[in-house]
């Protein structure tokens, strides 16, 4: 056995496979297996694929480090359910790339955030925090219901995702700046059309501002999902199939 | 080459190397730190039997304990509901006259109504419901959709203009926006509103420009807001005789809702409560302030009997 240890010992490049081998054992036996036990996958109805306007309000999320004080994910504690909801499952995030889930928290978790107030709600403090909380730390983005919201590249925001498994259908790809533009205008033209591809998206004017779609409209039409998509009447987290 | 010698100095074997003539010692791991790092190993092997551990075939090693965060938290919330359950067993199905009578029914409720107040409402309508502009005072005696805890307890559970099939619906038309009224129009029907309200004392309505918006007014609001502006809480049309104005008090906002019809969007809570808590929820907004008698004492559904269960994790 101590001659084996003397053959690594001298020459560099076995001892590298050797490590590697070594190495790999532990990240195989752990990560692999999760990909391939049933327990481990959650099937749930209700997630769908963020619509190109939200996406695009996901975007901003990110690119205003939202994620920086707020996190999206509701564990399963009580005093978390009791304040937030029921806990998060991973399923609602399947379609997060990335995900969201964070672990500070300057102000309240966001995951369960869709519907719990009006967008005129989230319009007003999003453009002044303290106008409605008045003890807030949270910087103003009043500067979003003035930018429109860049169309020209929402095609290749929704290929990305299908490259990440997100099924996109070939239509949602080549209409998603028509699909962004139209859940923000109720009267427009594309909003059947987008009822069709997003059947249980919500058609609203997100900013109040009927003659243009702004970065304002995205972020509230993300935030005001966030959450919504599992019937919790419907699954049964209790059940044992269900028990992890 | 290995030759594994004492050292004289130390007295501890060295590795049997010599590097140019230098030897190392071969100082063994001390012994406390040789048992904590067994230990480790054993804690783990005494882990890995208790507790889920390890993948198999198509599942995993559920561990002797059964531990499960899904199991806890379920059973801890249940506890929690249990504890719950007697109080708002007896809310579910209490009439404004039973809380009336009954401070320990009370006490609950204001308990219980102010923390779920603080997480969900707080935000729109301010701490203790005092309002904001757009977000109507919870604390003073002006309800546009009515005061009784019943009232307060249909608002909670359908919302205003929200997504809910019976939500409360209402549409004040935007007469400057939509161009329905000229803007000679819109001010003199402003004039006319501030003439009939007690603002009047504040703003001095201009009298020929009242009187000239009474017949603006008589054609184009009195049918919801009622010919003498007392408002209809059937339809959400706010009295208009007060001075309480959603959208602020100045003259400039008063002619600004005229021109623009704003409604405000108050969620559905019923999916997110039970009935019992939306009931404690109801009898706190009534307390903060405002609050006004029951017409007809809540009557508890079917659905509202049981429902301290399902609510569990909602």
């Amino acid at each position: 056995m101590w001659s084996f240890h003397r053959w690594f010992e001298r020459h560099s490049l076995i001892l590298l496979i050797g490590i590697l081998v070594v190495v790999s054992i532990g990240g195989l036996v752990q990560i692999t297996p999760l990909f391939f036990i049933e327990s481990t996958i959650e099937r749930v109805e209700g997630v769908r694929p963020y619509t190109p306007l939200e996406l695009a309000g996901r975007q901003i999320y990110i690119r205003e480090g939202c994620y920086v004080c707020h996190s999206q994910m509701i564990r399963p504690l009580r005093d978390e359910v009791e304040r937030y909801g029921h806990y998060s499952l991973a399923a609602e995030s399947m379609y997060d790339h990335p995900f969201q889930w964070g672990s500070k928290r300057s102000g309240p978790d966001l995951a369960r955030v869709g519907g719990r107030y009006s967008d005129e709600w989230h319009r007003a403090h999003l453009e002044d925090p303290r106008a409605v909380v008045p003890e807030s730390v949270m910087p103003p983005y009043a500067f979003l219901a003035r930018k429109p919201l860049d169309l020209a590249q929402m095609g290749e925001h929704l290929r990305v995702n299908r490259v990440l498994r997100v099924p996109y259908t070939d239509a949602q790809l080549v209409n998603a700046a028509a699909d962004a533009r139209a859940q923000a205008e109720p009267l427009g033209e594309d909003a059947y059309d987008f009822s069709k591809r997003y059947p249980t998206a919500d058609i609203r004017d997100f900013d109040g501002d009927p003659r243009r779609v702004t970065e304002m409209d995205a972020l509230i039409a993300y935030l005001q999902m966030l959450g919504t998509g599992v019937d919790f009447e419907a699954f049964q987290a209790e059940a044992p199939d269900n028990q992890r | 080459m290995t030759k594994r010698e004492r050292d004289h100095v130390s007295g501890t074997e060295t590795t049997g190397h010599e590097w140019d003539g230098l030897r190392e010692l071969d100082t063994p791991l001390p012994r406390w730190w040789l048992h904590v790092f067994y230990a480790t190993i054993a804690i783990a092997i005494v882990y890995w039997i208790l507790m889920p551990a390890w993948p198999i075939g198509n599942g995993y090693t559920k561990g002797v304990l059964g531990w499960s965060d899904r199991a806890n938290v379920a059973r801890d919330l249940q506890a929690l509901e249990a504890g719950r359950a007697a109080m708002f067993q007896r809310f579910a199905t209490a009439t404004a006259a039973d809380i009336a009578n009954d401070p320990a029914l009370q006490e609950f409720a204001r308990a219980a109504g102010e923390s779920v107040f603080g997480d969900n409402c707080r935000t729109c309508h301010g701490a203790g419901g005092a309002g904001a502009p757009g977000y109507p005072v919870l604390a003073d005696d002006v309800w546009i959709w009515g005061g009784s805890i019943a009232d307060i307890e249909h608002t909670l559970r359908v919302g205003i203009r929200s997504d809910h099939p019976q939500a409360r619906m209402s549409a004040m038309p935007a007469f400057g926006r939509d161009r329905l009224l000229t803007s000679q129009e819109i001010g003199d029907v402003t004039e006319f509103v501030i003439s009939i309200s007690s603002a009047n004392a504040r703003l001095n309505a201009d009298a020929n420009a009242a009187s000239r918006g009474a017949t603006v007014y008589a054609q184009q609001c009195a049918l919801c807001h009622g010919g003498a502006g007392a408002g209809d809480r059937t339809l959400g049309a706010p009295s208009l005789r007060d001075d309480v104005w959603l959208y602020g008090a100045s003259r400039d906002e008063i002619r600004r809702q005229v021109e623009l019809g704003r409604g405000g969007v108050m969620p559905a809570w019923e999916q997110r409560f039970d009935a019992g808590t939306l009931r404690a929820l109801a009898y706190y907004v009534h307390d903060l302030g405002g609050g006004e008698p029951d017409a007809t004492p809540p009557q508890a559904s079917p659905a509202e009997a049981a429902p301290v269960q399902q609510s569990a994790l909602r």
